[in-house]
């Protein structure tokens, strides 16, 4: 048994009674990257001698004072987009190859200050535009449950690691479902909290209103203990919201008796496989057991928010990615005058989904366009927001599938970028809306053996009835207790 | 009655022989070159024809979006209801200057460096 098999609470007890050290916890996912780095490939930079010099710090600290903040000692790895000072920050993208951060990213101050031990950055889809991690500009990622098989993405890597047994918790990012989706292929909790919850001040930006960071977790309690750790209000972002935030731990009693659950239809028909589809239906019946009341609704826009996704986010980025110039930071190649530079560097730099969306965003921005595709496209996504205001005047949460798949092969869809996109059809709605979502285990599928993701979805800054959802069928069911063999 | 149905297919039948022949126009490998101009990318004969094919099949699956009938929807673009965002205008702390040009490519004299501008 690992001792990432605790869950952080337990391992604060193991602390407090001096059973083991931090060291010991830096140590046993130094090994295990180590043991495991090679196979599954969800690190792109380690961090050993920072993390073993943080340990023997907070070492000291527990002899003098115990415990010290809700992360003390606890080992966690951070996805590549996000700011962390003297480790470097690439996006995965050859364009920034060796970017040295000159500050930390809020998310990073906040963990800093519960005295978390930071592992290293974790791979990614280049600037998180993918589904499968198949479009890092470094290496592959594997599935920790079957390593012929992607990881999910965007945060891949960040899945990898806390299902390999790397690291307790890891931070990824969500703009379609870069959370959620990897979580569900790889059998963990992931959280995208609802927009403006977690200060976006250091996370390299993507699609400016759909980008939030969330934490990935082997379980619901200690996933709600690191969103606790990161969220409030931040005046670095102006979208980061001044809402009080509550204590989630309140909540996982296990209770859910009379909690009004909706189960949209467009969520289990359509081109939901039949291996996710039974594991999703054997949930509802899960939640029914509990005494919930699960009801049948639709979402009738839910099939027009892949494409409104493509056109708003590829237009975001567009706007977003011009930074990356070769003139204030990453490598540059040199031309004959200006525009020749940006060219080439923007031109061996990217990889090709990148370029592919960039030119996307370009195109339906620009003029005799921008009114078919990018207000179209916004006016699409109010109706999609409208659907879940619709729902939640009666719902507490709606349920679903995370993903109509399982974790598919390694390769199969790299060149198909339709076919990737369609990964996200049941995760994109949710960052549409801004509305929070979660993924947790639901068993494994029949067919492919690889983990199911259910999808809980929230209203606005609701996190608390979805973690309360979430921790019941969690213990209902014992899923996250699954591991895979490697 | 019949007359109107008749006059709304014809109008409609109008209608989407104009997209498809602006379908046809839209991504032509012209376009994809002055795309990835705006774009500030350079492509390779072999991309343009390959992002040409790629970038269609996309705005393709995008057009399903005109379905809907839009015409009153007011766009979101944000999905909280923020107000511009104000702080008082106070100097506070910033990034060191050295610090700044860390990552940067080239600089001289504190400043970015870049290729000749003016010819």
């Amino acid at each position: 048994m690992s001792l990432f098999d605790h869950s952080i609470d337990e391992l604060h007890q193991l602390l407090h009674k001096k059973e083991i050290s931090v060291s010991d916890l830096t140590e046993e996912s130094i090994q295990r990257v180590n043991e495991v780095g090679e196979k599954v490939g969800s690190f792109l930079h380690l961090s050993e001698e920072g993390a073993r010099k943080k340990a023997s710090e907070l070492d000291e600290i527990l002899s003098s004072d115990g415990i010290k903040g809700s992360l003390f000692g606890i080992p966690g790895g951070i996805k590549d987009n996000i700011m962390t000072k003297g480790m470097p920050t690439t996006c995965a993208s050859k364009l920034l190859d060796g970017h040295d951060p000159v500050y930390d990213a809020t998310v990073m101050n906040l963990l800093n200050k519960e005295n978390f031990v930071n592992i290293g950055k974790l791979n990614m889809d280049e600037f998180a535009m993918g589904s499968s991690t198949e479009n890092s500009g470094y290496k592959l990622t594997r599935n920790p449950w079957n390593t012929d098989r992607v990881p999910g993405g965007s945060s891949g890597g960040s899945a990898a690691a806390v299902a390999s047994g790397e690291v307790l918790f890891s931070l990824g990012s969500d703009t379609g479902g870069s959370i959620r989706e990897p979580a569900a292929f790889c059998g963990i909790v992931g959280m995208k909290p609802t927009y403006g919850r977690v200060s976006r001040y250091g996370l390299v930006a993507f699609a400016s209103s759909l980008d939030q960071i969330g934490p990935m977790t082997r379980t619901v309690k200690d996933n709600a203990l690191v969103l606790n750790a990161i969220s409030g209000h931040d005046h670095f972002d102006s979208t980061s919201v001044n809402e009080s935030v509550p204590d989630y731990s309140e909540v996982m009693t296990g209770d859910i008796k009379g909690l009004k659950v909706a189960l949209p239809k467009e969520y289990i028909t359509g081109g939901v496989h039949e291996e996710v589809r039974e594991q999703i239906l054997k949930a509802v019946k899960r939640f029914e057991e509990l005494g919930a009341v699960v009801e049948e609704v639709s979402l009738p826009h839910s099939q027009y928010a892949t494409a409104a996704y493509y056109v708003i986010a590829s237009s975001e980025a567009s706007a977003n990615l011009a930074r990356f110039d070769g003139v204030r930071y990453g490598q540059r190649v040199e031309g004959e005058n200006l525009i020749e530079m940006y060219k080439k560097t923007r031109s061996e730099g990217f990889g090709d989904e990148v370029k592919r969306r960039i030119m996307l965003g370009t195109f339906a921005l620009s003029s005799g366009f921008y009114d078919e595709y990018y207000k179209k496209a916004q006016k699409v996504r109010t109706l999609i927001k409208q659907d879940f205001e619709e729902i939640f005047l009666n719902y507490d949460v709606v349920i679903g599938p995370t993903s109509p798949t399982t974790a598919f092969k390694l390769g199969d869809q790299v060149d198909e970028p339709l076919t990737m996109y369609a990964n996200d059809v049941l995760t994109i709605p949710v960052n549409l809306a801004g509305v929070p979502g979660i993924s947790v285990p639901c068993g494994l599928g029949k067919d492919t053996g690889m983990p199911v993701g259910l999808q809980i979805i929230g209203n606005h800054f609701d996190e608390k009835t979805v973690y309360k959802a979430a921790y019941a069928f969690e213990q209902a069911t014992e899923f996250n207790k699954q591991k895979p063999e490697l | 009655m019949v007359l109107s149905y008749l006059l709304i297919i014809t109008l409609w039948n109008i209608q989407i022989t104009d997209r498809e022949v602006k379908l046809m126009e839209r991504i032509t490998k012209e376009r994809v070159k002055h795309i990835a101009h705006l774009s500030r990318l350079e492509l390779s004969e072999k991309e343009v024809e390959k992002f040409a094919k790629q970038l269609d099949e996309i705005i393709d699956y995008a057009e399903q979006l005109n379905e809907l009938d839009t015409e009153r929807i007011v766009p979101t673009a944000h999905v909280l209801e923020v107000k511009n965002v104000i702080r008082e205008d106070k100097a506070r702390p910033s990034i060191k200057r050295e610090d700044t040009f860390k990552n940067a490519p080239d600089h001289e004299d504190g400043q970015f460096k870049v290729p000749r501008i003016i010819e």
